[in-house]
C-alpha cells in the first residue's frame, strides 16, 4: 500500500518539482485560525502541511515556536482538538497532515489510540520530536498498519550507522535536520545541511525534507539545489500568525506560493 | 497492539539505561550521538585508575571529604526516640554534596576535550558547584537558572559570578529548574560539538542518571563505612530529601542490598494537595517523559507538565530520577513527604537545637526523620543525609518569617 506522503512525494518526483511542507502550531491564535491554515497553505500549493501539538516544555524548539505553544496551551487546547481540527481541514483539502509533538502528550493519550484517533481522522503522518529510532518500532508499526507513516528525524550528528538504521526502518519521508540546534529562523542555510544530504542519499532513495531554520526563498532553492524534495519552514511561518494573527492565512498563503515559485527561476 | 504493549515495546526497545521500565533516552536525533559518545567516555573513565585517583585526591583534598558522619544528640533527644545520625554534606566545600558531581563531570570533560560547559540550577548549589570546578580546571561556565530563583537564591547567584560563571536567567514557563534544564538542552544541542553538559541530578537522558549516582554514591559508601566503625551496626534507615533524586541515590546506594535498612526518600509537599502546590511526583504524579527520561511526572490529563511548588527551589521539580521510581516499583524505597511548613519548622529546630542551619531542601529529610525517630523507638537508628547548609536559604525564611508574623 502506498501511503499518502508517499504518493505526495512521488507526483513531486515525476514531474520534476520540489515541494514547501509548513509548520503551525495548532490552536495558535486559535483553532478557528488553524484550520483556515490548514486550508490556505493547502491552497498555496503545500505538499504537506505538519500541525504541532502544543506542548508546556517544547525543549527542541526556538523562542518563536515556545510562544506558539504558550499561546495555543493558554487556550486549553488539547490533543484530541488539534486531531479533529486537522481531520477536518483533510477532508476539505485532501492535504496530507503530519500530526508533530513531543511524546508525553501521546503517552497520556495512549500510543494506540494516537494512532487509531490520527487515522480516524484521516492524517498522513506522525511525527515525535524526542523519539529516537530505536524505541519507535512499535508505534511505526501500529501507524503503518493503518496507512500512516512514522516520519523520522536524521541530524548532522548523526553517524553513518545510525543513518543506516534510521533509513532501514523509516517510511514517508526523511526529516533531515539542516542544523545543530533548536528550531528558527537562520541568515543562511547551514553548511551542515549539504553534507548531510550527500550522507542520507549514499544510503537510501527515500525523500528527504530539511528542515531548521529555513525561512527564505533563497535558503529553500539552496536546499533544493543539494538534492532535497522539499524544505520545512516552521518558525518564519509561526512568526507571521504571531504578527498577523486572524488575519494570517491570507499572508501565509502568499509567502507558501512565493517560496513554491521561486523555484522556477531556476528551472 | 493496545496502548500498555505499545508502551512497553518503547521502554524495552533499547536495552542501555534502563531501571526496571524507567529512565531510557528520549531526546531529539541530534543529541543521541553526543549521548553515545559521553556514555562511551564515562565507561572508559570508570574502569580507569588514573582517572579515579585524580577524582580522589580532588574529593579529599579541594573537597575536604570524607565528610563527618555526626550524632544529632539534641535533635534526637527532641525526637524523643531513635538515634539520628547526620551524614554532613553541608561541610563539603561549596556547601553541598553537588560538588561530588560536578567534580567526577568536569574530569570527564576535560578528557573529553571540552572546554565550555554549562549547567542548570534550581537552588543554585549545584550551579555553584560547577562555576567552582571550572574555576578551578580554567573553563568556560555559562550556568541556567529560573528567574524566580535567581530572586529566592540570590547569594548563589553572586557567589557563580563571583567564580567568573555567566548566569543566564530563564524567564520561560515557571522559571525554575524545569525551565532551566530546558534552556541547557536547546543550548547543548546548540552548541553540541564543544560543549559539555554538566547535568546536577540522577535525571535525564541516560548515562546522566547512571553517571550522577556513580558520582554521588560516595555518600552512602562513606555513610556505611562510618556507621560501622561508630555503631558497629548498621542503621535502621537512612533518609533524604528527593528532587531529582542525587543526593538521595548517592545516600542509597550502598545500602541496596542491607535488606533491613530502609531507605526513605522525602519529597516536597509544598502549600497542598492540589496539583500545581506540591512537587510530591509519587502522590499526585504518573509515569511520562519529562527532559529526556521516562520517570513519575506531574502532569495534566493531557500531558501538558504541570506547575510545582515547594519553599526549596532545589526540590521544585516536575519529575524525578528515574532508579527512584524503580526503587519504589521494587518496594526497595519508601517515598513521603514533608511540607513548606514542616520544612521551616525542621529548618529551625535544627538551628537551635544543633547550631546547624540546614538547606531548606535537607530540612525536608530533617522533618521526616524527627517523626520517623519515634516510631523506630529508642534502639532505633538512622543516617540522615543533610545534603547542604542553609546560608542561601536565610533570606528567604526571614522573609517568610516577616509575612508570617
Amino acid at each position: 500500500m502506498t501511503s499518502r506522503l508517499q504518493q505526495a512525494f512521488h507526483a513531486l518526483r515525476e514531474t520534476g518539482r520540489r515541494g514547501v511542507i509548513p509548520y503551525i502550531t495548532a490552536g495558535d491564535p486559535d483553532l478557528a485560525t488553524t484550520y483556515e491554515l490548514i486550508v490556505a497553505m493547502a491552497r498555496g500549493g503545500a505538499t504537506a502541511i505538519e500541525v504541532g501539538v502544543p506542548f508546556s516544555d517544547p525543549a527542541a524548539d526556538g523562542p518563536v515556536i515556545q510562544r506558539a505553544c504558550e499561546r495555543a496551551l493558554a487556550r486549553g487546547v488539547k490533543l484530541n482538538d488539534v486531531i479533529e481540527v486537522a481531520g477536518r481541514a483533510v477532508k476539505a483539502t485532501g492535504v496530507p497532515i503530519v500530526l508533530f509533538s513531543y511524546l508525553n502528550p501521546l503517552l497520556r493519550l495512549g500510543l494506540d489510540r494516537v494512532a487509531q484517533h490520527a487515522a480516524d481522522a484521516g492524517l498522513a503522518g506522525v511525527l515525535v520530536t524526542d523519539l529516537p529510532a530505536e524505541s519507535a518500532q512499535g508505534f511505526s508499526q501500529a501507524l503503518q498498519r493503518r496507512g500512516l507513516d512514522l516520519v523520522s528525524l536524521v541530524a548532522p550528528t548523526s553517524t553513518e550507522q545510525r543513518i543506516a538504521l534510521i533509513s532501514r526502518h523509516a517510511t514517508g519521508f526523511l526529516y533531515a535536520i539542516s542544523v545543530t540546534g533548536v528550531t528558527g529562523t537562520r541568515q543562511q542555510l547551514s553548511a551542515d545541511a549539504g553534507a548531510l544530504l550527500d550522507r542520507i542519499h549514499r544510503v537510501t532513495d527515500l525523500p528527504v525534507a530539511v528542515g531548521f531554520g529555513i525561512s527564505t526563498a533563497e535558503q529553500a532553492r539552496e536546499a533544493w539545489a543539494q538534492g532535497a524534495d522539499a524544505v520545512i519552514v516552521g518558525s518564519a511561518i509561526v512568526r507571521k500568525i504571531e504578527e498577523f494573527g486572524a488575519q494570517a492565512p491570507v499572508e501565509v498563503e502568499r509567502f507558501v506560493r512565493e517560496l513554491l515559485a521561486s523555484q522556477a527561476v531556476e528551472a | 497492539m493496545k496502548d500498555e504493549a505499545l508502551l512497553e515495546s518503547l521502554l524495552t526497545a533499547s536495552g542501555d539505561g534502563y531501571f526496571g521500565n524507567y529512565g531510557g533516552r528520549f531526546v531529539a536525533e541530534t543529541l543521541i550521538e553526543p549521548l553515545e559518545e559521553l556514555t562511551a567516555a564515562f565507561t572508559e573513565a570508570r574502569r580507569d585508575p588514573d582517572f579515579q585517583r585524580e577524582l580522589s585526591g580532588l574529593l579529599a583534598e579541594f573537597s575536604g571529604r570524607p565528610t563527618p558522619l555526626y550524632y544529632a544528640e539534641r535533635l534526637s533527644e527532641f525526637a524523643g526516640g531513635a538515634r539520628i545520625l547526620l551524614k554532613r554534606e553541608d561541610l563539603g566545600h561549596t556547601g553541598s554534596h553537588k560538588i561530588n558531581n560536578a567534580l567526577g563531570q568536569v574530569l570527564l570533560a576535560r578528557r573529553m576535550g571540552k572546554r565550555r560547559i554549562i549547567a542548570e540550577t534550581g537552588a543554585g548549589q549545584h550551579g555553584v558547584a560547577t562555576a567552582t570546578v571550572c574555576a578551578r580546571f580554567g573553563l568556560e561556565c555559562i550556568v541556567y537558572m529560573g528567574a524566580e530563583d535567581m530572586k529566592r537564591q540570590a547569594l548563589n547567584v553572586f557567589r557563580m559570578q563571583l567564580m567568573g560563571a555567566e548566569v543566564r536567567g530563564v524567564e520561560a514557563g515557571s522559571k525554575t529548574l524545569k525551565d532551566a534544564i530546558n534552556e541547557a538542552l536547546r543550548d547543548w544541542v546548540t552548541n553540541v560539538r564543544e560543549t559539555y553538559y554538566l547535568l546536577g541530578s540522577a535525571l535525564g537522558p541516560h548515562p546522566y542518571p547512571t553517571m550522577v549516582r556513580e558520582f554521588q554514591r560516595v555518600i552512602g559508601d562513606e555513610a556505611r563505612r562510618q556507621v560501622f566503625a561508630r555503631e558497629g551496626r548498621l542503621p535502621d534507615a537512612v533518609v533524604a530529601c528527593v528532587g531529582g533524586g542525587s543526593n538521595a541515590i548517592g545516600a542509597f546506594t550502598a545500602f541496596l542490598d542491607d535488606k533491613d535498612v530502609r531507605l526513605i526518600g522525602v519529597e516536597a509537599g509544598g502549600r497542598g494537595e492540589s496539583l500545581g502546590d506540591h512537587a510530591a511526583r509519587f502522590h499526585g504524579g504518573v509515569p511520562g517523559v519529562l527532559q529526556g527520561t521516562y520517570s513519575y511526572v506531574l502532569q495534566d490529563d493531557d500531558g501538558q507538565i504541570a506547575a510545582t511548588h515547594s519553599v526549596s527551589a532545589g526540590l521544585d521539580y516536575a519529575s524525578v530520577g528515574p532508579e527512584h521510581a524503580h526503587l519504589r516499583e521494587l518496594g526497595r524505597a519508601e517515598y513521603v513527604s514533608a511540607d513548606d511548613a514542616e520544612a521551616l519548622e525542621a529548618f529551625d529546630l535544627l538551628s537551635r537545637r544543633e547550631g546547624i542551619i540546614p538547606a531548606l531542601e535537607s530540612a525536608h529529610a530533617v522533618s521526616y526523620a524527627v517523626k520517623l525517630a519515634k516510631e523506630l523507638g529508642k534502639d532505633g537508628l538512622m543516617i540522615v543525609n543533610l545534603s547542604g547548609r542553609g546560608d542561601k536559604d536565610v533570606d528567604t525564611v526571614a522573609k517568610l518569617k516577616a509575612g508570617t508574623r
